[in-house]
């Protein structure tokens, strides 16, 4: 039985079997590799996307869950999304990423918990990001990244 | 070390692959008619100055394009260390460019031209050696290319080259209005003869404007975005995708395969025996794996590794209670031992380690008949060459590798047996013409070995009537990581594998009687390098000894190094920077500790003062990290920093959880759940002070990782008055 997803704002009908893991069909079907597989069993974060808004490992979530919702990649996330966009920039100026592998998950990870947090403390930033794995240890500064991001944003309104 | 690499390959090329090894890497023939979706930064170097393209290609490293980008070629893989920005830093200063204009691409597969220049005529990046070998031939070769454009613009304008100047871009004669941008000159340039290199005169570290003075942004862009891609992301048109089955124990072999299943899930396109497995070739990822899990193979065990890590370890502990081959020896110990007032005995123990890169291994291969071409993040371009070609009867310039980012490494992906690469193209030969993606799990990844193998040291420590130290003696116990590759011969000394002493039998410390010794013993467990290899180690065994011994003494464990450290002002010099910096003697909260431990690796020297916290129910947090490091001429302050901060958290993974077991030769851990590694709320603040020097720049990659542990567990000892000889700690 297809399924039907709202994919970064676009309409899909997705003819896959629906215990197929979300990430599998955005990377080999539909071809946005900037979600990454790195665990297969929601342990790494790498494979973060955004399920109705919420933040949701896509290598572990059959594609029936999203059935006649929304998701949101990496690829989709800054569009028409401010707090995205400054997100993205506040890794860029504080040069966060080293290997970048991981850094679509912790990116998504990180615009959603400032999507329910305007000004999050440490423990609420441990609390968002702890299920987000980076092997290069690039956390202090994805600590700063969102503290900056938080800060612009609350500065834009 | 880098001396015994290079040692190593041209020892290599004196044997039989000589003649091979040197024959130029030309074109491959017919181009495959694959649609290749990569970013333009992955293009093929080779057949760049096309007749209707008036780019000027000034040499290996640097293109001035007609849109005034410039292209450098970056010889060296970018696994997050950074290269694609610091080797282009080096060219865009000696050219007067203007850092908006530089595009970094990865440089082609070619070992003539992009050889690491401390490895001989071998191509890869390994020992945090990328921007120390290319210091001079990159700063040459943006210097030679800026000759040119300023011959150029001397001959557009017919003024004198001694009136033209370069600043940030632009090429300007003085006492004229005429100015232009380099590529403007580039067709012009591109028709001059090269420059002899005693022409070239290269800038003095005070004439720097790009080196060491500003946070220039990153080269390797797309890491925000999604568009970066890995080998993971590649697409080629009619690839398929292959998992394979390996077996359950190291050395088990098939007896049987069962396939009906397997061959009838859904995607599946074909099934072949490797010499690593069963391959299951399908459509895609997830019905590869579906595939995989319906197979039904027998194994058969009988020549299998059954061994436990426990039993190997217990093992070592035996052989290091007694004498080893001789790595270093100085002074008379019997004597000196004899003559202690205090004699401290420990035995360290070592896990196995896993990279666990965020990006399981893969590779990319389409094999045909007379080439085979390779898409992977490629770290090791020689040695995978040569191990490619033998496995497919190839030569190695039959064998053309893109070189793509990786998503870490650590180590894993310069593999002297190419193991990886191999299994692609064992699948691929199977299925000639048709481009593979090999895709490991993470289980796949975790259970294939090749991990920092586990060592037991012995340690003897000796403090004389002043207490003074007398006697040092170490001996480490464990696999050697150089035996059976090509780096056999020259990492091996008197059957002392360098990598298993190094960071111990260089011990700094002004001690009389040293004797460092080592036990190499063979195990069927693949292993490999491992972020800052021996020094993972030798540095904890050193370091936390060193500082059992100053305390047993009653002296100060920062004064005490000072003052054995005299003669090496680099080391003492970063010790001092990070004491004073982390204001070493202060008063400390209740039930925290502080430690320091220092180190040199690579020919970088780092030291690392470390504040813990011990709770009332004798759980641990490290807090607090000083880091300070002298790399030379830092070329990228804000890359060095980076690359600290990584080292500290990637060091800090063994300290608090990591360990890979083996029970009745099975590797135990399979993913994160059991392989625990470092995450956010765990990583401490840390501070990072560069060294201001002059000297040539060494390495960052690695040498951030050995101060972390042993300062971590001095830290505690100094809370809890406990010391600590096995990893990950144990409170």
């Amino acid at each position: 039985m297809p399924v039907t997803i709202e994919l970064n704002g676009k309409k899909q009908t997705i003819d896959a079997s629906p215990s197929t893991p979300i990430l599998w069909v955005i990377r080999d079907q539909l071809n946005l590799t900037g979600t990454k597989f790195g665990c297969g069993m929601a342990m790494c974060g790498a494979c973060t996307v955004h399920l109705d808004g919420q933040p949701i490992r896509s290598c572990s979530t059959p594609l029936q869950v999203a059935d006649g919702k929304k998701i949101t990649t990496i690829e989709g996330v800054s569009q028409n999304n401010n707090k995205a966009i400054i997100v993205q920039k506040a890794w860029e100026d504080l040069q966060v990423p080293q290997c970048g592998y991981c850094q679509s998950g912790q990116i998504m990870s990180a615009v959603a918990l400032l999507e329910n947090k305007q000004n999050p403390t440490d423990e609420e930033i441990d609390a968002a990001m702890s299920g987000n794995i980076c092997r290069c240890s690039t956390y202090v500064r994805i600590r700063s990244a969102i503290k900056t991001a938080a800060k612009q944003i609350a500065d834009a309104k | 070390m880098q001396r015994l690499i290079k040692q190593t390959i041209e020892t290599t090329l004196q044997s039989q692959s000589r003649r091979q090894f040197l024959k130029v890497i030309g074109g491959l023939g017919a181009g495959l008619t694959i649609a290749l979706h990569t970013p333009l930064s992955f293009a093929d170097t080779n057949n760049l100055n096309s007749s209707d393209n008036p780019a000027f290609e000034a040499n290996a490293f640097v293109r001035i394009n007609p849109d005034n980008t410039v292209s450098v070629f970056i010889k060296h893989i970018e696994m997050g260390q950074g290269t694609f920005t610091g080797l282009a830093t080096l060219v865009a200063e000696e050219l007067d460019a203007s850092w908006s204009q530089i595009r970094s691409e990865a440089a082609a597969t070619d070992g003539k031209r992009y050889n690491n220049l401390f490895w001989g005529p071998m191509q890869g990046t390994g020992g945090s050696t990328a921007i120390a070998n290319s210091y001079q031939q990159m700063r040459m070769a943006g210097a030679t290319a800026k000759a040119m454009l300023v011959s150029a613009a001397a001959q557009l304008w017919q003024v004198p080259e001694t009136e033209i100047s370069v600043n940030e871009g632009m090429v300007s004669a003085k006492n004229s209005n005429k100015q232009a941008q380099f590529g403007e000159l580039a067709a012009l340039a591109a028709s001059l003869p090269m420059p002899d290199e005693d022409q070239i005169k290269l800038k003095k570290p005070a004439e720097f404007k790009l080196i060491g003075k500003q946070n220039l942004s990153r080269k390797d862009t797309g890491k925000t975005d999604g568009t970066a891609i890995f080998t993971q992301d590649i697409k080629l048109d009619g690839m398929l995708t292959a998992m394979v089955l390996h077996p359950p124990k190291f050395g088990s072999t098939i007896t049987s395969i069962d396939d009906t299943q397997a061959k009838s899930s859904e995607g599946v396109i074909k099934i072949v025996q490797i010499p690593t497995g069963v391959a299951v070739i399908a459509t895609d990822y997830w019905s590869a794996q579906n595939a995989r899990d319906k197979l039904k193979v027998v194994w058969d065990h009988s020549k299998a590794f059954t061994k436990s890590s426990t039993q190997i370890i217990a093992e070592y502990k035996e052989i290091a209670a007694k004498p080893g081959l001789i790595a270093r020896e100085e002074g008379n110990l019997t004597t000196a031992l004899t003559q202690a007032k205090t004699v401290l005995e420990a035995t360290y123990e070592f896990p196995y380690l896993a990279h666990a890169a965020m990006e399981p291994m893969n590779c990319v291969a389409v094999v045909n008949k007379n080439s085979c071409e390779i898409w992977n993040g490629e770290q090791f371009q020689t040695v995978d060459q040569m191990n490619i070609a033998k496995a497919l009867n190839m030569s190695p310039e039959q064998i053309k590798i893109n070189m793509l980012f990786a998503g870490g490494s650590f180590g894993r992906r310069a593999n002297p047996h190419s193991d990886y690469l191999v299994e692609t193209v064992e699948i691929a030969r199977q299925m000639q013409g048709t481009p593979i993606k090999l895709v490991w799990s993470r289980e796949d990844d975790m259970r294939a070995a090749y991990f920092r193998p586990a060592y037991a040291h012995k340690l003897t420590g000796a403090l004389d009537e002043n207490g003074n130290i007398s006697v040092w003696q170490q001996h480490i116990v464990g696999q050697s990581i150089a035996s059976g590759t090509v780096f056999e011969s020259g990492m091996i000394k008197n059957g002392v594998d360098v990598t298993s002493v190094e960071g111990a039998s260089n011990i700094p410390y002004a001690i009389d009687n040293i004797k460092i010794e080592s036990t190499t013993v063979k195990q069927a467990i693949p292993i490999q390098w491992w972020r800052s290899v021996g020094s993972t180690h030798t540095a904890y065994a050193v370091e936390t000894f060193i500082d059992e011994l100053a305390v047993k003494a009653g002296k100060d464990p920062y004064q005490l190094r000072r003052q054995l450290l005299a003669k090496h002002p680099r080391l003492k010099g970063v010790l001092e920077l990070a004491a004073n910096k982390a204001h070493w003697g202060a008063k400390l909260p209740k039930n925290w500790g502080r430690g320091i431990a220092v180190h040199e690796s690579f020919n970088s020297y780092v030291a690392q003062v470390v504040d813990v916290s011990v709770s009332d129910n004798g759980q641990f947090k490290v807090e607090k990290v000083v880091c300070a490091v002298d790399c030379g001429v830092a070329v990228n302050p804000d890359i060095i920093r980076a690359q600290m901060e990584g080292g500290i958290g990637f060091g800090l993974s063994p300290v608090l959880m990591s360990a890979i077991t083996i029970k009745d030769g099975e590797v135990v851990e399979s993913n994160f759940h059991n392989y625990q590694v470092l995450r956010i709320n765990q990583m401490p603040e840390i501070e990072v002070h560069i060294m201001p020097s002059a000297e040539p720049p060494t390495g960052v990659g690695e040498p951030g990782v050995p101060p972390i542990a042993p300062a971590v567990a001095n830290a505690l000892a100094n809370v809890t008055g406990k010391r600590y000889y096995q990893l990950p700690l144990k409170v």
